[in-house]
């Protein structure tokens, strides 16, 4: 199943920095990630990135496949400097 | 952190990027990136400030990065302004995580060149393109215990996307992150 890295209020919403959850698509797993992790955790979600294996995603992320060795990032709006 | 990029005669090192955990090294970058062939050395370090915006009193900042995934970031920024300023000599692109305390440096771009003009612009797209591309997170800690993380907005962007947009900026004032 993939892995779902989270950072930062990412990370905190979702109370760990990183959780294995199924899906076959990038769509299924946030679904099942806001399930789990709750409302605080959706709306992070709902401003942040995703990568998947370190690539940004572009066009229709939903459907994006998953493989269960993916790496899934959650990156909020960044501050670094 | 040792950038490497090999000549046809000789091996030079002419980068270092990458992550610390203590002290950024400041002096060590800007002797290290003093050599013959540049005259102009130019070096930038964003630092704690006991402000930020309406929120006063701030005492430290504490750092989070995909530690594994910024040095390959800060590498590819680097590159990015070799191609752009070919004379560029050398390039230290350092950022720092854990708790930072007020006045000490989160941030460093060290670049040498033949002449300031591109040391100048050089040093300035590596700090503009570090916040737009570097995953980094920083969480303010006040005096009163307090702490937040600061909303900037800024969704992490892909290193060629924010060079190729990169542009001087002729209103600093107007740049308040």
């Amino acid at each position: 199943m993939p892995t779902v890295l989270l950072f930062a209020s990412a990370r905190e919403a979702a109370g760990q920095a990183a959780h294995v959850i199924p899906g076959s698509t990038l769509g299924e797993v946030l679904d099942e990630a806001r399930l789990r992790f709750g409302a605080d955790f959706a709306r992070v979600l709902a401003t942040s990135r995703v990568w998947i294996n370190g690539e940004i995603l572009h066009g229709d992320v939903r459907r994006t496949p998953c493989r269960a060795d993916d790496e899934i990032a959650v990156l909020p709006p960044i501050s670094g400097g | 952190m040792n950038g490497q990029i090999c000549g046809p005669e000789e091996l030079v090192e002419d980068f270092r990027v990458g992550l610390t955990h203590g002290r950024v090294p400041v002096s060590e970058m800007i002797e290290w990136a003093t050599v013959p062939t540049c005259g102009a050395v130019v070096m930038f370090t964003g630092t704690v400030r006991d402000h930020n915006g309406d929120r006063v009193g701030i005492v430290d900042i504490d750092y989070e990065a995909f530690d594994r995934l910024v040095e390959p970031r800060l590498r590819q920024i680097a590159i990015s302004a070799r191609e752009r300023w070919p004379s560029l000599g050398r390039l230290a692109l350092l950022h720092r995580v854990g708790q930072v305390p007020l006045g000490e440096a989160s941030v460093l771009v060290v670049v040498s060149a033949p002449h300031r003009g591109e040391a100048f612009s050089a040093g300035r797209f590596c700090i503009d393109v570090i916040k737009e591309c570097v995953p980094v997170w920083k969480r303010e800690r006040g005096a009163d215990g307090t702490s937040a993380w600061v909303p900037t907005g800024q969704l992490i962007e892909d290193v060629t996307t924010a060079a190729r947009r990169w542009r001087p900026a002729d209103e600093p004032e107007a740049v308040t992150r």
